[in-house]
């Protein structure tokens, strides 16, 4: 094992740790320090290999943070290595979440807290708005698009239908269509 | 058995939680529906604790959910129990599909199918994400339960949360136009105007 020079697990653990402690606001700010510290000083994996990964991890179930850690981990050290990379880059917020949950309860009952909380939760909505503009621009592009956007709304809205079954029903719509738009493929 | 449930709630999640963060939104409100663990108003509160603690949503909130659901059984020892348990199981999906996607990692991301299925999941998630905004909302920017004692006009000012609602559209704004500043700058500013304001 510790003829490996390509990594360590407890250096690949610990690795992932940093990154994932020292990462806010989600997976895409995590690719500088990616560069950094994987491609850069440990080499555990080239740039053009860590911007496939991040292309992948948005098309697969799950964190991007995770995808991307566990793709790093299995490259250096197989199975293994993918689990403990990835153990490694949630145990920080794992930790801190521990902690806020075992005082938030009592906390947010404070008058001040509570004004507080009241005020971000309209910042939050704020946010999330953005972030669905952004997706918009990046995935609904023509009429087929937004119909299926409006579609899902009243589902979800009205009809209270599961997110589960609108997920599985949209990708194999997917296939359906893509199959029989066929030879006329845009891209 | 709780212990089991979380498990398999967090591995639905985190199987079909497809494209960010955000993607999980919806689940996480199905799961307060459904079970006790925590309440549906707690999660805009997670986010903002996500948008200002490093780590994603899914593992922030699949701890925290799980924190509580274990708590209740065995106290600490059970909450921190059952903090692993959802969080293992949130990650599970995605790292078995990792290992199995890395095998044939350019095949993929090369396939037809693939760029099939997300031209028609994108507009999906996109709508799953904004019913969960809209879920967010309500409660804070506007209340529809007024609705139904609905009379007249006067009445508006009690489903519409003006204050809320003008705020709102100052920080989306700011979020639009200032890029290159932090959610958390968003988040801090948003805090003291409710604290200032009495919201």
């Amino acid at each position: 094992m510790f003829m490996d020079k390509k990594a360590s697990l407890l250096d690949l653990f610990l690795t992932f740790a940093r990154i994932g402690g020292f990462t806010f606001g989600g997976g895409y700010a995590m690719l500088p320090m990616l560069q950094k510290e994987v491609v850069e000083e440990k080499k555990w994996t080239t740039e053009e290999e860590l911007l496939d990964y991040y292309a992948v991890g948005q098309c697969t179930p799950g964190i991007i943070a995770v995808n991307v850690a566990t793709f790093i981990g299995q490259k250096t050290r197989g199975v293994i290595g993918g689990i403990i990379a990835t153990l490694g880059v949630v145990a920080p917020s794992f930790v801190i979440i521990l902690a806020i949950a075992s005082v938030i309860n009592r906390f947010s009952e404070i008058t001040i807290v509570a004004h507080a909380l009241a005020g971000i939760r309209v910042a939050v909505a704020a946010l999330i708005v953005s972030a669905i503009i952004k997706l918009w621009k990046k995935g609904i592009k023509d009429l087929l698009g937004i119909i299926i956007f409006a579609a899902v709304v009243l589902l979800s809205l009205l009809l209270n239908v599961s997110p589960i079954i609108i997920v599985v029903v949209a990708m194999l719509f997917g296939i359906v269509y893509g199959r029989a738009a066929g030879k006329g493929e845009k891209k | 058995m709780t212990f089991l449930l979380l498990f398999f709630e967090f591995f639905k999640t985190g199987l079909f939680a497809i494209g960010g963060g955000l993607a999980t939104l919806p689940f996480l409100y199905e799961i307060a529906d459904k079970y006790p663990w925590f309440r549906a108003e707690i999660i805009p509160d997670m986010i903002a604790i996500s948008e200002s603690t490093p780590g994603p949503i899914g593992v922030n909130m699949s701890t925290y959910a799980g924190y509580n659901a274990g708590f209740e059984i065995a106290g600490v020892l059970g909450g921190i129990l059952g903090a692993a348990t959802a969080t293992i199981g949130l990650i599970t999906p995605s790292v078995i599909v990792i290992l199995i996607v890395a095998q044939f990692l350019k095949r993929f991301r090369d396939s037809k199918i693939v760029k099939d299925v997300f031209y028609t999941l994108r507009p999906a998630v996109t709508g799953l994400i904004a019913c969960a905004c809209f879920t967010t909302m309500n409660g804070s920017l506007f209340f529809t339960d007024a609705l139904k004692s609905f009379s007249g006009a006067a009445d508006l000012l009690q489903i519409f949360n003006l204050p809320a609602i003008l705020l709102f559209a100052v920080i989306l704004t700011g979020i639009l136009k200032l890029k290159k500043v932090h959610p958390i700058v968003f988040i801090l500013v948003a805090a003291l105007v409710g604290i200032v304001l009495k919201f």
